[in-house]
């Protein structure tokens, strides 16, 4: 019995306390990264590489030479962007599933750190802190690929990053806290095949929404990723001042799906580990 | 002010009761852990033990009664409770794609010690689950013995004031059993206080110095296994077992072999002072059984007695 003292001591967690237990939840991640990274880094830099030559290069030179007139730049410098911005919500999306589902379900490792002081928030934070770091990475490497093939419209480039990581979060907060509801792959499966798969088909990632008949075009606006992609490719050909007002839109529907995402993902982890 | 009253129990409950919806786990169950006794929860699977264990382990709110760790309150003080107490989970929850010293040290990170600290504690605690070999192996290729000593060692990271351990050596091999209870039982003598559920009644039998019994969410009798054993049994049992199909037949020619005679589906179990005179006298009512086994009684008869079921089903 001996720190067992006054009813003053220990009454709320500390600030410093949270932080710190946050903190090593991150941490934990970073350990996993560094144990498994030279699995993960060939990819981060072989699938641009990939989509940029078959479809920047290959697709866009036949789409150049038809000069269709639907966009006023090289196709590869359209599509880089928006290939960024979908490739790492595809990543974020698969960071916010199997880890989700592993940390409840299969290892518990949230249940082994649920044990220690930790709080279930500091356990969510580093798990949403983690994918927006992962994304930011993922985003990094992309963007480096994107300028080394000449196929940056601008130096508005840099921007896909940030725009990136916010379109990770506004995906990977919410589907974190459906996951923590699941008990296997079968919403996964769904979620891949009825949602990340079409979005990224009809996002406007391959071609402008403007392709699209007049009577559905409105739906992009209920598509997060075309947010995402719609403003990294204004930010990265320099054209935002042309409707500056569509772009602080996407800003804040990213950062709204973002913000009510992670609340939700912070309150279902409360839920799921407090029973 | 050194008077001599009962230390502090480290764990003290009263009426402490846990209910999902329409379920209730657990229905106010009374128990205290006094520091540096060995406490179990016996019972069989479904008869609340896991879920009274979660409430100590301050990572299940009381629905009811009272609970208080360390003489702290698990709804304030939750944080700083787990931040003493060691947990070995039912399934193990090691972080399979790291190593066995990345594992220890992580952890060690959550109870807010040190990288430089939590590996040197993490080299002790190898040493002590006898895995430093495995330091830098991945988890997932070890043994599931292995894994439960890692489990051990993790939990013990921070120095805990209680260990609590949900059914340890359950699907162990008998030689991994013995090698965890050895080192519990090493633990025990360094002044770790343990409280362990299981539903194996050797396991109780070795490791506690105290049990509560637990049948259906409640407490049906607490007691040292000695004191259990005195109390709901008798020094010794003989089993008798008969071809198939005889058992049916023998109405009433088995009262009165012992003081107590139980039937169960495929062997009767005669309680007596003394198992051979019982088996002598069931010879000589010209009872053939095939096997005769006289034993001391075990916690299991204990139990039998207590709830008219076997432990493990």
């Amino acid at each position: 019995m001996t720190a067992a003292a006054g009813p003053l001591r220990g009454k709320a967690i500390p600030l410093q306390g949270s932080l710190r237990s946050a903190y090593a939840a991150y941490e934990h991640q970073w350990l996993l990264y560094l144990r498994t990274w030279r699995g993960s880094i060939f990819g981060s830099f072989a699938q641009p590489v990939l989509f940029l030559v078959a479809m920047g290069i290959g697709l866009g030179g036949f789409v150049d030479a038809s000069g269709s007139g639907a966009i006023d730049v090289p196709y590869i410098q359209f599509l880089a962007p928006a290939l960024l911005v979908s490739t790492v919500m595809q990543g974020s999306t698969f960071e916010a599933t199997f880890p989700v589902l592993g940390g409840f379900r299969w290892n518990r490792r949230y249940h082994a750190m649920y044990a220690t002081p930790l709080s279930p928030y500091a356990i969510a934070f580093g798990q949403i802190a983690w994918i927006a770091t992962r994304a930011t990475i993922v985003a990094t490497i992309f963007c480096g690929v994107i300028i080394a093939f000449g196929a940056a419209g601008s130096p508005g480039i840099i921007w896909t990053i940030p725009v990136g990581t916010l379109t990770a979060l506004a995906f990977a907060g919410p589907i974190a806290a459906y996951m923590t509801t699941q008990r296997d792959t079968t919403a996964f499966n769904a979620i891949w095949r009825f949602g990340i798969t079409p979005l990224f088909l009809f996002s406007g990632t391959f071609f402008p929404i403007e392709s699209l008949p007049e009577q559905v075009r409105w739906i992009a606006w209920l598509l997060p990723l075309w947010h995402g992609v719609d403003l990294a490719r204004a930010l990265s050909l320099g054209t935002v001042g042309d409707a500056p007002l569509v772009q602080i839109a996407h800003v804040l529907i990213l950062a709204g799906c973002a913000i009510a995402g992670v609340i939700a993902m912070f309150l279902m982890y409360r839920r799921q580990l407090e029973q | 002010m050194a008077e001599q009253t009962a230390p502090t129990p480290l764990i003290h409950a009263r009426g402490l009761t846990k209910r999902f919806g329409e379920l209730t786990a657990v229905d106010g169950i009374d128990f205290d852990v006094a520091p540096g006794e060995s406490f179990g929860f016996l019972g069989p699977n479904g008869a609340g033990k896991t879920s009274a264990m979660r409430m100590v382990a301050c990572v299940s709110p009381v629905t009811a009664g009272t609970l208080r760790i360390l003489d702290l309150d698990p709804v304030t003080d939750g944080p700083r409770i787990r931040g003493r107490l060691g947990v070995v989970p039912q399934q193990d929850t090691l972080d399979t794609e790291l190593s066995v010293k990345d594992n220890l040290v992580i952890y060690g990170r959550y109870f807010g010690l040190s990288r430089k600290e939590a590996a040197r504690r993490g080299d002790e605690l190898l040493e002590f689950a006898q895995l430093t070999e495995r330091a830098h192996d991945k988890v997932e290729p070890l043994s599931g013995g292995m894994k439960r000593r890692l489990t051990i060692a993790r939990a013990l990271i921070n120095e805990p004031s209680i260990l609590l351990l949900d059914e340890p050596t359950t699907g162990l091999d008998p030689q991994a059993r013995h090698l965890l209870w050895e080192r519990l039982y090493r633990l025990k003598q360094r002044g770790v206080t343990l409280v362990l559920t299981t539903h194996y009644m050797d396991e109780a039998e070795q490791l506690c110095d105290r049990l509560v019994v637990m049948d259906k969410a409640r407490i049906v009798a607490e007691g040292s296994p000695r004191q259990l054993i005195e109390e709901y049994s008798t020094r010794e049992v003989t089993e008798l077992r008969f071809p198939v199909g005889v058992q049916e037949t023998l109405d009433g020619q088995l009262e009165g072999l012992g003081e107590r005679v139980e039937l169960l589906p495929d062997r009767v179990l005669v309680y007596s002072d003394d198992g051979e005179a019982a088996a002598a006298a069931a010879h000589q009512r010209g009872l053939t059984p095939e096997t005769v086994l006289v034993r001391r009684s075990s916690l299991e008869d204990v139990f039998l007695r207590l709830t008219g079921r076997s432990l493990v089903e």
